[in-house]
C-alpha cells in the first residue's frame, strides 16, 4: 500500500514537471494580461475584505461592550441615587414609613440567616449527589435519568421553585412562611449548580490517583473522600460560591413563599447566654431579604423611597460581584496551577 | 458447620472487612438518595402545579382558560382567560429576542473567530459577572434609568411599558447566547476553516459562509434557551412592565406577564384554598409547560449539533 502511494506521487511530480517546461501556451498569457489588467481591481477587492474584517472585529468588540458598557451604567446609577443613604444608619435601622430613617437591618440580619440555611441544604446535597454521579453510578438507566433531572432542573425558572414551596413547604408541611421554608427553596433551587461544578471538578482529576490509592488497598470511600474530594475542592468551592450568590440576589421564590416585606423585628439569636448555647427558633421566624427590602421600596409611588432602593441595589450587587469575582478568580487560579 | 463454629474461623481482619463492606454500602446508599434528591424535586414540582391547578380547573374551565380574553381573577366579576396574560410575557420575551440575538451572535462570532486568546481570557469572565447580576437591581435599571430615557424618544411612553423591561431582560441574556453559541462555533472542526482560508476567503467571510452554518443547529440551540430565560424571567418585568393584564402585543402599553402575575399575587394576602390562590399554579403550570418545551427544544438542537462532529 505504501509503496503503491510513493510510485503515484513520482509519477504525479513528473507530470508536473512536464507542465511547468511546457512553453507558455497564448491562452495562459492572454490571462495573464487581464490578470494584470484588473490586478487594481483584485487589489481593491482585497483591501475591501480586509476592511471588512476590521469593521467586523470593531462591531464584535461593541456587542461584547453593551453587556459590560450596562453594568457600569447600572452601577453608577444606583451610587448616584443611593450615595445619600450610605451610612451606617442605614445598615442599623428598621424599616420605617419615613424613607430618610428606614434602614436594612432586618433584611441583611435575614439574608444572612437564609444564606445560612441554603449553604447547610445545598452543599451537602449537591457535593453527594456529584459524588454519587461521578464515582458511584453505573452508566444505565438510573444515571440517565438523574443527569436529565439535574439539567432540566438547571431550567426551571426560579418563580416555579417558589411556587413548589409555597404548596409544599409552605402549607404541605406546615413550614410556614419562615426562613427554613426560604433556605430550603433556595437550596433546591442552587442544587443543580453545585452539583455540576462537583461533576466538572471531579471528572478534571486523572484516573491513577485512584488508581494508585486502590493499589494500597484503599476502599471505595477512603479513595473518594481523601483524593477525589481533597483535590476537587477548588472547584467544589468555586461553584457554591456561584451558588449563594445566585441565591442572595433571588428575589421572585421568596416573594411566591410570601416573605413579608415589612419586618421590624430580628428573629431569635441562633446564639444564647445561657446553655445549650444555640438554639432553632430563628428558624420558623417571619424574615425579609435584602432584594425584596430592595423590590418593596422600588414598588412605592414616594422618589424618596426609590433613593433607599438604589442603596440597597449598590449593596447587594457589591457583594454579588464581590461573589462571583471571587469565584472566577479562584477558577483561574486553579486552572493555572494543576499539574498533574 | 454450625455457625458458631464458623465464627471462629474468621479471622479478626476479616470481620473488620465486613464491618468495613457494611460501612461502604451505607455511604453509597446515602450518596445515591443525595442525587435522587434531583429527581425528587422534580416530581415534586409536576406534582404540586398539577394537583394546584386541578382543583383551579374544577372551578374553571380549560375552554375559558384558554380562549377568555379577561384575566381578572380577584374581581367581583372573574374571568380567568390566561391569553393576556401569554401575550405579555410573549411580548416582553420578543423585545428581548429582537436586542438578545443579533448582539449576542455578533459577541458570539466575534469571540471565537476574531479574538485572540487574551481578549477572550478577559471577555469572558466580564460576561460571567453580568449573568451573576440579581435581577431585581435590573428591574431598578428598566423602571428608573431605561424607561426615562426611551421617555425621551418617545414622550407618550407611559411609565410602566413592555419596552424598557424587554431591552433590559435583552441585555441580560446576551451573555447566555454568546456563551453558548460561541461554544457550539468553537466546536467546529479547524480544517474546516483551513479550507477556507486555503482558498482565499478572509476571517470575516469564514465566519459567516463557513463556521456559522456549521454551527448553526448549536446556534439555534444557544436562541432557544435564551427565550426559555425570557419567558421565565420574573422581577425586570414585575418591577417595570406594569400588573396589569393586559391583552396586546404593543410594547409601548403597560401589561402584566405570567411571572408578575404570580408575584402580584403573591404579595397581597390571599387565603390558601382560594380559586385566588390557585390560579397562581395554572398560571405557574402554563409557564412550566412554555419553558420545558423550549428547554426540550434546545437540548434536542444541541445533541443534534454534538452529534454532527
Amino acid at each position: 500500500m505504501h509503496v503503491k502511494n510513493s510510485a503515484r506521487i513520482t509519477k504525479v511530480n513528473a507530470k508536473q514537471n512536464e507542465i511547468s517546461h511546457h512553453p507558455m501556451t497564448e491562452l495562459a498569457k492572454k490571462s495573464q494580461a487581464s490578470v494584470l489588467e484588473n490586478l487594481d481591481s483584485v487589489r481593491a477587492m482585497i483591501k475591501r475584505h480586509k476592511r471588512n474584517d476590521i469593521l467586523f472585529s470593531i462591531i464584535g468588540l461593541i456587542a461584547l461592550m453593551i453587556g459590560l458598557l450596562t453594568l457600569c451604567t447600572l452601577f453608577i446609577d444606583l451610587v448616584m441615587d443611593g450615595y445619600p443613604r450610605f451610612n451606617m444608619d442605614f445598615l442599623s435601622n428598621f424599616p420605617s414609613r419615613r424613607a430618610a430613617k428606614a434602614g436594612l437591618l432586618s433584611a441583611w440580619v435575614g439574608s444572612l440567616l437564609v444564606m445560612t440555611v441554603t449553604f447547610l441544604t445545598a452543599v451537602p446535597m449537591g457535593v453527594a449527589a456529584g459524588l454519587y454521579l461521578e464515582e458511584y453510578a453505573k452508566k444505565g438507566w438510573f444515571s440517565d435519568l438523574i443527569e436529565i433531572n439535574v439539567s432540566n432542573l438547571a431550567g426551571v425558572p426560579s418563580i416555579v421553585y417558589g411556587l413548589l414551596a409555597l404548596g409544599l413547604f409552605v402549607y404541605g408541611l406546615g413550614l410556614g412562611q419562615s426562613i427554613l421554608t426560604a433556605g430550603l427553596t433556595l437550596g433546591l433551587l442552587i442544587l443543580p449548580i453545585v452539583i455540576v461544578s462537583t461533576r466538572e471538578s471531579i471528572r478534571a482529576i486523572p484516573i491513577a490517583i485512584r488508581e494508585a490509592a486502590y493499589a494500597v488497598g484503599a476502599t471505595k470511600w477512603q479513595v473518594v473522600k481523601d483524593h477525589v474530594l481533597k483535590y476537587s475542592q477548588g472547584g467544589i468551592l468555586t461553584g457554591v460560591i456561584i451558588g449563594m450568590a445566585r441565591a442572595l440576589g433571588e428575589t421572585a421564590p421568596v416573594i411566591t413563599i410570601g416573605a413579608l416585606t415589612f419586618i421590624a423585628f430580628l428573629p431569635p439569636s441562633p446564639l444564647t447566654e445561657a446553655a445549650p448555647f444555640i438554639n432553632f427558633d430563628w428558624l420558623t421566624s417571619g424574615f425579609t431579604v435584602l432584594p425584596i427590602q430592595m423590590f418593596n421600596w422600588l414598588s412605592r409611588p414616594d422618589h424618596a423611597f426609590h433613593i433607599n432602593a438604589a442603596a440597597t441595589g449598590a449593596i447587594i450587587i457589591v457583594v454579588t460581584l464581590l461573589m462571583n469575582g471571587t469565584a472566577i478568580y479562584l477558577r483561574y487560579q486553579i486552572r493555572k496551577n494543576i499539574k498533574w | 458447620m454450625t455457625p458458631a463454629n464458623q465464627n471462629t474461623i474468621i479471622s479478626p481482619r476479616l470481620a473488620k472487612n465486613i464491618k468495613r463492606n457494611v460501612r461502604e454500602r451505607i455511604i453509597e446508599f446515602i450518596l445515591m438518595l443525595a442525587a435522587l434528591s434531583a429527581v425528587l424535586t422534580t416530581f415534586a414540582i409536576v406534582g404540586v402545579l398539577i394537583v394546584e391547578s386541578l382543583s383551579f380547573f374544577e372551578h374553571v374551565s380549560l375552554v375559558d382558560f384558554l380562549t377568555d380574553t379577561q384575566w381578572t381573577p380577584l374581581f367581583e366579576d372573574a374571568h380567568f382567560g390566561i391569553m393576556p396574560l401569554v401575550a405579555g410575557t410573549l411580548t416582553t420575551s420578543a423585545i428581548a429576542l429582537c436586542v438578545a440575538i443579533p448582539v449576542g451572535t455578533i459577541g458570539a462570532i466575534y469571540l471565537s473567530e476574531f479574538a485572540s486568546h487574551k481578549a477572550r481570557e478577559i471577555i469572558k469572565p466580564v460576561l460571567e459577572l453580568l449573568v451573576g447580576v440579581p435581577t431585581v437591581v435590573f428591574g431598578y435599571f428598566a423602571l428608573l434609568f431605561v424607561t426615562p430615557l426611551l421617555q425621551k424618544i418617545f414622550p407618550e411612553l407611559p411609565g410602566f411599558n413592555m419596552l424598557g423591561p424587554g431591552i433590559v431582560m435583552g441585555i441580560m441574556i446576551i451573555p447566555y447566547i454568546s456563551s453558548v453559541a460561541e461554544d457550539a462555533m468553537r466546536a467546529v472542526p479547524m480544517s474546516m476553516r483551513e479550507g477556507s482560508y486555503a482558498m482565499g476567503a478572509t476571517r470575516f467571510q469564514t465566519a459567516v459562509k463557513v463556521v456559522t452554518p456549521a454551527a448553526i443547529s448549536g446556534i439555534i440551540a444557544a436562541y432557544i434557551l435564551a427565550i426559555s430565560r425570557a419567558v421565565g424571567e420574573t422581577m425586570v418585568v414585575a418591577v417595570a412592565a406594569g400588573q396589569q393584564p393586559n391583552l396586546t402585543f404593543n410594547p409601548m402599553e403597560s401589561a402584566a406577564t405570567i411571572t408578575a402575575y404570580i408575584v402580584q399575587v403573591a404579595l397581597g394576602d390571599l387565603p390558601h384554598g382560594s380559586v385566588g390562590y390557585q390560579s397562581i399554579f395554572a398560571a405557574g403550570l402554563v409557564l412550566m409547560i412554555m419553558t420545558l418545551t423550549f428547554n426540550i427544544l434546545g437540548h434536542i438542537a444541541r445533541k443534534k449539533f454534538r452529534e454532527n462532529y
